[in-house]
């Protein structure tokens, strides 16, 4: 139910939005999306992933071998990079964000310098809307908490939609279900 | 009014762009933002909002010290200051001793509050505004035009100019392409800027936290890119509990942008680490500027609950008319006028509080449920009693304060005015006066007013008495619509007394300022009406109707006069508009009309006081209907006709294109018959129907209803 709405929401702001059961066929399709976008190792053809769970017993080497996936965040690279891979922690349901803890800077610059950003998140961690959001995270213990709801958006020029201004352009989300989370 | 002043409002008009976009724009703001807002309750949102924000506004010390507290227990410096000049050296002074070259900036309303831009760039710092409509407006040299959509003024072909400049190379005005130019022109500045300046929409003193929303994402880069951030505040954003972010958050989009939420959101609570390893250095500047002294004034403490999402001037028929800049440099629209004399100076609200009509779109849609009319009103009063009122006017009152004197002229001008009577239409009465001076066209007056013609008809003897108030209008230009109000009322087995002594309602004065002569007329009629008995004082013009019901008191409240106020209140509880009793006379069963005919179309214009201050809309409609009209329904009915009273005189090039409007959405339902409940309105729209030539007839609903008697 909550996923429906949530997926409703995002995709009403024009964020694409899928779902798989196990961490394994998210890697799957996630791989395969970013082979169909061309994924390389240059500069504005590659792509970045920053610390997270979904990591966690996953052999980066030939996940880097493979694809030219990276997992050294730095401004330089982020900046340079076409897709941004992070996990986000909650969702919420009623207006299609996404939210995580982002003290970590490597967070934000994946996921808003490059072109397209994707993220993971746990289908546990999709919560009904912001108070429960708020009650679960405690500014105190979370320096920096981001907000994403869709791509980035202007409507600066003649008050014309454009998407894509200072982050990403596309916004990918993928619930996982195995993914554990903090629910 | 200056010149100056009159000459940008000129120009603002007659700029096709401008009124092109703004009245677009409004029109489909209106349908999103309650899209936006579906299965929400507003009233219950905003009076959480107004509350919260009320409270902080009552305890700006204790928050200010307490946010301090939070803040830097997290490792951010707080520094707190009244004085914006001490804002300007500070920022400079830290960016000084970190040897900043470059700053990157995201939208703050508050920094251009006190022209940080100017004074960094002074002092060699390379100042980049990021938001994109900033930085449009900043290429331009301009200042921004409304507190959202800074540079909603300007056309794309006019970007494209600009923009091409800036990247040496000749650029189309394709907008995707155009928004592509920016992202690649802004990265390397971010990339390479030392410090990054933002505002806060929130803080939140239980945590010291900072809240940041942006669609584009510029804040996140600001806030995380540059080695130091500063945040600079007005303390009025201050919130006690963390829990109410959500409650901000939840309406601050939707009336901002009719967006659900903005696309990125930041709870920032102390430093952070730089992609080096090192902490970020994090200032934040807690900024008053007034705020305090602002909370400190009974009147203007309300205007502290604003969250800054601009939906006033969204709805505003009079910002959509002249755009941002005839309202100055910094804050614009109604809330603006109000920012500007604080923040600014009383004087510089000057000519600005004028061109509010009081039409109270603005009341009806803030989600801080502050009164914007209400306080523009205040400030009117301030700037009058401060400057006095200016002598021709003060004649004018003179004579509107003295009921007999003021009637004898009407009189006269009933005979003596024929000669000019070219336009067939009188302005707000006492006003109108005025124009006898400067020789203006003059309106026609009844030959007989109201109150002769009424000593000479005959009524039956009844046992329920209602006392009927004519108003100005009414009484001497429009005798019928209270011919029509007593024959409906003698039908329902009531009896009308007309005490002679009543005069006018005061609210020329009082919208222009002079409370004390409206005191006088409210007393007068406190007295006349008061001094018989009778369960209902009934009137058929809104604004005499919301001057009894609600103003008397505020106008007494204002200039401290308690002698009257008991009498005040008791006359307030006897007041209902025409629409209000004659439905509840046919409910009850003391009425009846002829049923179920087949009438024209007719279409409705709901007049502000009614709609807005006395929440009456169904009413009409409802009895319109009962008589067997068909009421098709305009587009924008409860839109302001842009007569105001004097407003229209005052500033006819405002409400020409107002009336315009009003009459194109009528003539488009193709209703050959328009009702309203207000005689002033009648007034501005038959006039302009008039001039127009169009084939429809201007009506009184009560007019309307007295031809349908069973
Ligand atoms: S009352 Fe009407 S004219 Fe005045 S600021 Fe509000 S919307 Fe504008
Ligand atoms: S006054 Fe009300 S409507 Fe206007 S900006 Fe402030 S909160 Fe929004």
């Amino acid at each position: 139910m909550m996923y429906e709405q949530f997926k409703t929401r995002a995709e009403g702001v024009s964020a694409e939005v899928c779902r798989f059961s196990t961490k394994n066929e998210a890697l799957v399709w996630l791989l395969e999306f970013l082979r169909r976008e061309r994924i390389a190792g240059a500069p504005q053809a590659n792509a970045l992933w920053a610390e997270c769970s979904f990591l966690d017993g996953m052999d980066r080497d030939t996940l880097n071998e493979q694809t030219g996936l990276k997992f050294e965040v730095t401004r330089e690279a982020a900046s340079q990079a076409r897709f941004g891979i992070s996990q986000m922690e909650w969702a919420l349901a009623d207006t299609g964000s996404l939210a995580q803890n982002s003290t970590a800077i490597e967070q934000r610059l994946v996921s808003s310098l490059p072109t397209i950003h994707i993220a993971l998140v746990p289908t546990s961690g999709i919560l009904p809307d912001m108070p429960s959001l708020l009650s679960r995270v405690n500014p105190k213990e979370n320096a920096y908490i981001a907000m994403i709801t869709g791509p980035s958006r202007t409507a600066d020029i003649e008050r014309v939609l454009t998407i894509g201004v200072h982050g990403p352009e596309r916004l990918v989300i993928i619930f996982v279900d195995d993914l554990g989370g903090k629910n | 009014m200056g010149n100056e002043f009159k000459e940008s409002i000129h120009k603002a008009v007659n700029n096709a762009n401008l009124t092109g976009a703004l009245g677009k724009f409004s029109e489909a703001y209106k349908v999103n933002r309650a899209k936006a807002y579906e299965g929400i309750d507003f009233e219950e949102l905003r009076g959480r909002i107004a509350e919260l924000k009320s409270y902080a506004a009552s305890h700006l010390d204790e928050l200010s010290d307490q946010f301090t507290k939070n803040a830097e227990a997290c490792g951010a410096t707080v520094f707190r200051t009244n004085d914006p000049e001490k804002v300007r050296e500070y920022i400079l002074k830290v960016a000084q001793q970190n040897n900043v070259k470059t700053v990157v900036k995201s939208k703050s309303m508050t920094t251009e509050e006190i022209h940080l831009n100017q004074y960094l760039e002074k002092a060699g710092i390379i100042v980049g505004e990021t938001d994109l409509g900033e930085w449009i407006i900043q290429l331009a040299g301009q200042t921004p035009s409304h507190m959202v959509m800074p540079a909603i003024h300007m056309t794309k072909e006019e970007v494209s100019d600009l923009f091409s400049k800036e990247v040496n190379e000749r650029l189309s005005s394709d907008i995707p392409r155009l928004v592509k130019v920016a992202r690649e022109k802004l990265r390397p500045t971010f990339l390479a800027a030392d410090m990054g300046i933002s505002g806060g929409n929130i803080a939140v003193a239980e945590t010291g936290s900072i809240v940041l929303m942006t669609n584009e994402g510029n804040a996140r880069l600001v806030t995380s890119l540059p080695r130091i951030h500063v945040a600079l505040v007005g303390i009025e954003k201050l919130i006690e509990k963390y829990a109410d972010v959500a409650t901000i958050l939840k309406a601050l989009p939707r009336s901002a942008t009719a967006q659900l939420l903005t696309s990125y959101v930041s709870i920032i609570t102390g430093p952070t680490p730089n992609s080096d390893g090192t902490m970020k250095d994090m200032h934040i500047i807690l900024m008053d500027n007034r705020r305090s002294e602002m909370a400190a004034d009974p009147k203007f403490k309300q205007a502290l609950q604003c969250i800054r999402c601009a939906s006033c001037l969204n709805v505003c028929p009079v910002y959509r008319l002249v755009g941002g800049h005839v309202f100055g440099k910094v804050y614009t629209g109604g809330i603006g006028t109000i920012l500007t004399a604080w923040f600014d100076e009383l004087k510089k609200s000057e000519d600005i509080q004028g061109l509010c009509i009081q039409c109270g779109a603005c009341k009806d849609v803030c989600p801080g449920k502050i009164d914007i009319p209400d306080l523009i009103m205040e400030l009117r009063r301030r700037l009058v009693q401060g400057q006095g009122v200016p002598l021709l006017q003060k004649t004018i009152y003179a004579v509107v304060n003295n009921r007999k004197l003021f009637h004898g002229m009407l009189r006269a001008a009933s005979i003596a005015g024929k000669p000019f009577t070219s336009g067939k239409f009188i302005r707000h009465l006492p006003l109108f006066l005025a124009d006898l001076t400067d020789g203006r066209s003059l309106p026609a007056i009844a030959a007989e007013p109201f109150r002769d013609r009424f000593k000479k008809s005959q009524q039956p003897e009844l046992k329920e008495k209602v006392v009927f108030y004519a108003g100005c209008l009414i009484d001497f230009a429009y005798p019928e619509m209270g011919e029509a109000l007593v024959k409906i009322l003698n039908k329902a087995g009531i009896e009308v007394l007309f005490p002679e002594e009543q005069t006018c309602c005061g609210a020329p004065a009082r919208y222009n300022g002079a409370y004390e002569v409206a005191e006088k007329n409210a007393i007068d009629n406190i007295k006349a009406l008061l001094s018989v008995d009778a369960s209902w004082v009934i009137s058929a013009c809104p604004t005499c109707t919301v001057a009894l019901a609600h103003e008397f008191i505020s106008t007494f409240e204002s200039v401290g006069q308690t002698e009257w106020m008991e009498k005040a209140k008791e006359l307030a509880a006897k007041t209902i508009d025409f629409s209000t009793l004659v439905k509840k006379l046919i409910d009850e069963g003391r009425l009846t009309l002829k049923e179920w005919q087949k009438l024209d179309k007719v279409t409705y214009h709901d007049s502000c006081h009614l709609k807005r201050t006395l929440k009456v809309s169904d009413q009409p409609r409802e009895l319109l209907q009962r008589a067997g009209y068909e009421v098709t329904e305009m587009f924008e009915c409860d839109t302001c006709c842009g007569m105001g009273g004097s407003y229209s005189l005052k500033l006819p090039e405002i409400s020409g294109p107002i009336l315009q409007r009003k009459l194109r959405n009528i003539k488009d339902t193709g209703a050959p018959i328009v009702a309203m409940d207000c005689p002033g309105c009648v007034m501005q729209i038959r006039g302009g129907l008039d001039q127009d030539g169009a084939n429809v007839k201007v009506r009184h609903t009560a007019e309307l209803l007295a031809e349908q008697l069973d």
